[in-house]
């Protein structure tokens, strides 16, 4: 499978990454050539064969559902670029 | 008396309980050695107030007779690990001023058995690279350098900077993190020895996030017996990471200079692939001669999906790091640059903060994610991952204790040398060490000879799960019957 550039502007606004007219020509490249890369998985039958969850089998652990963490807002803010009384700050989303 | 710092951690830590010297004295050493080390480019931050200060308590705690078993040995840690109160980066511009308010639990173990904290090092950005010339701050440099020449070489990656470090004698060791090899071929890029552990066998909690079904952390070390000290230290359960596994950590020095006899070890057929340099397979016949010396046996084995290993980890790696890295979005941490709604900011902020490997992994992952493409791609990817670890487990499962194959392709290469318009060039670095990953198995890199250049090369151990120590065992097989390998020329001094 390849992408177009259509296709490179469209990954690139899901991946909410900004990218020039120029860098798109030059993307499509680089994406292309790792995608030819992996097309070689095509070749591997895998029928009947279950995907991979855990790498090492275990039972998940299971804690009590209580609050075991935070009350200390100040710590998780101190290194939020834009805060404002005890909350992260962003550009209005809402109109 | 020799320089302090050429002592491995098992000299030093001997020499610090009979009191030759102080473990202030011990990093004072280490920090008049990184001064003049500038041009390897090892260290992103040296924390010497810090180092000064834990060595002074680690002084203390063995005139109580309460060392632990790292007291006062000088370490630098991988950037990857976020230590309290000391800026993390991970070596991206998007985290350039993130100073964590937390410390990483393994680093907390180190500091718990009496460790020294000498700074941050060097590597790709999020770890994303094998040569550390994807990172912000530039490329580290191999202390080792070809005969007769000066041109710089990449230390590997993406723990470079550690290897590097661990090369130059600027630390005792270092912690690394490998998701695809990254501490094993830099290891061998610098004649240093380098172990990934069983996925689970270490916390990965306050591990800066790369791909979290691969990811491990590990020690990069001078010899067999020093990475056997520090993984004992840096292993252990966590219950802040649900996939670290409740199980005892072995005294894994105990397995260091175990007999070796009888064991069974695999060689994979299929990692004698197409153009491997003869340099390469006659040291991996001369590793196989080694053992066979030492008792064992030596069997050729097959593991079939192997050469499906490097494309589905690049479909598995790719879409962890899209979802993980997702959070660097200008608005809890890291850098932000504003635009005219919150799309737009997320937009910018991440264009300018990711360097270009890493918008590029972002994307392919993003792709491969996506609507109408994800089981073409990273469920196919999932399913082949099963068959790769069903290799190794059929093998073990007929009587093979561990599999011996080279560590890379080749020596370490210049840097600029392969970063051209390729990127499928880079990754073919990892096609000996990304197997293991993706199986989850533990795998060491052992120096065990010179290129004709006069460059180290490393051969590497696959065990079963939870069983380093084997690999222990058989690395110090290796070790003994090839020596060590300190770097020859230190022109950086």
């Amino acid at each position: 499978m390849s992408v177009d550039q259509a296709t490179v502007r469209r990954v690139a606004h899901l991946a909410r990454i900004a990218v020039t007219e120029d860098e798109v020509a030059h993307l499509q490249g680089e994406l292309n050539a790792i995608l030819a890369f992996v097309d070689e998985l095509g070749e591997v039958d895998v029928t009947g064969v279950e995907p991979m969850t855990s790498v090492t089998p275990m039972k998940l652990p299971m804690r009590e559902d209580v609050v075991n963490d935070g009350g200390y807002p100040a710590r998780v803010l101190a290194n939020a670029p834009a805060a404002e009384d005890g909350f992260f700050a962003v550009p209005k989303v809402v109109e | 008396m020799s320089k302090l710092t050429d002592l491995t951690i098992t000299a030093a830590r001997e020499g610090l309980a009979q009191g030759r010297f102080s473990a202030l004295e011990l990093t004072d050493a280490y920090l008049s050695a990184i001064e003049p080390a500038g041009d390897l480019n090892a260290y992103v931050l040296t924390t010497p107030e810090k180092a000064r200060a834990m060595a002074q308590a680690s002084d203390a705690r063995i005139a109580k007779g309460e060392a632990g078993p790292l007291e006062g040995i000088p370490l630098g840690i991988k950037d990857m690990f976020a230590t309290e109160g000391v800026r993390s980066t991970a070596c991206s511009n998007i985290l350039k001023n993130f100073v964590p308010t937390y410390e990483s639990t393994v680093t907390a173990h180190l500091w718990r058995d009496g460790a020294v904290l000498l700074g941050k090092l060097n590597q790709d950005e999020f770890a994303m690279g094998s040569s550390t010339e994807s990172s912000a701050f530039g490329p580290a440099v191999n202390p080792w350098r070809r005969n007769g020449s000066s041109q710089p070489l990449v230390p590997g990656g993406s723990s470079g900077g550690s290897a590097a470090a661990v090369a130059a004698h600027i630390c005792a060791g270092a912690a690394g993190t490998d998701t695809g090899g990254s501490i094993r071929q830099p290891a061998a890029f610098t004649g240093t020895v380098g172990i990934k552990p069983t996925y689970g066998r270490c916390s990965r909690w306050g591990i800066i996030a790369y791909a979290s079904s691969l990811d491990q952390a590990g020690p990069i070390a001078r010899s067999v017996n020093d990475a056997a000290i520090l993984l004992r230290s840096m292993a252990g359960h966590d219950p802040k990471d649900s996939t670290c596994a409740d199980r005892p950590v072995p005294h894994y020095e105990d397995a260091v200079g175990r007999s070796v006899k009888g064991m069974r070890i695999g060689i994979p057929k299929e990692y004698r692939v197409d153009g491997m340099s003869a340099e390469i397979a006659s040291l991996w016949e001369q590793g196989a001669q080694w053992l066979r010396e030492a008792g064992a046996e030596v069997v050729e084995i097959s593991l079939p999906h192997t050469k499906y290993a490097l494309p589905s980890y690049y479909i598995v790696a790719l879409a962890e790091a899209s979802s993980n890295l997702a959070r660097y979005d200008g608005v809890r941490y890291g850098e932000r640059v504003p635009g005219r709604d919150i799309v737009e900011m997320y937009e910018k902020t991440r264009a300018s903060g990711f360097g270009a490997e890493v918008r590029r992994r972002i994307m392919i992952g993003t792709y491969v994610l996506s609507a109408g493409y994800y089981d073409a791609y990273y469920l196919k990817a999932q399913k082949v991952r099963t068959l790769i670890k069903r290799d190794f487990e059929e093998a073990f499962a007929a009587g093979v204790d561990a599999v011996l194959a080279p560590a890379t392709p080749s020596a370490a290469f210049g840097i600029g040398e392969k970063s051209g318009a390729d990127p499928v060039e880079m990754y073919l670095q990892d096609v000996f060490t990304v197997t293991l990953n993706m199986a989850g198995l533990p795998g060491i890199a052992v120096p065990a000879g010179l290129s004709s250049e006069g460059l180290p090369l490393g051969l590497q151990l696959i065990g079963r799960p939870f069983d380093e120590e084997t690999l222990f065992s058989l690395g110090q097989v290796l070790e003994d019957s090839a020596g060590r390998f300190p770097c020859p020329d230190r022109w950086w001094e």
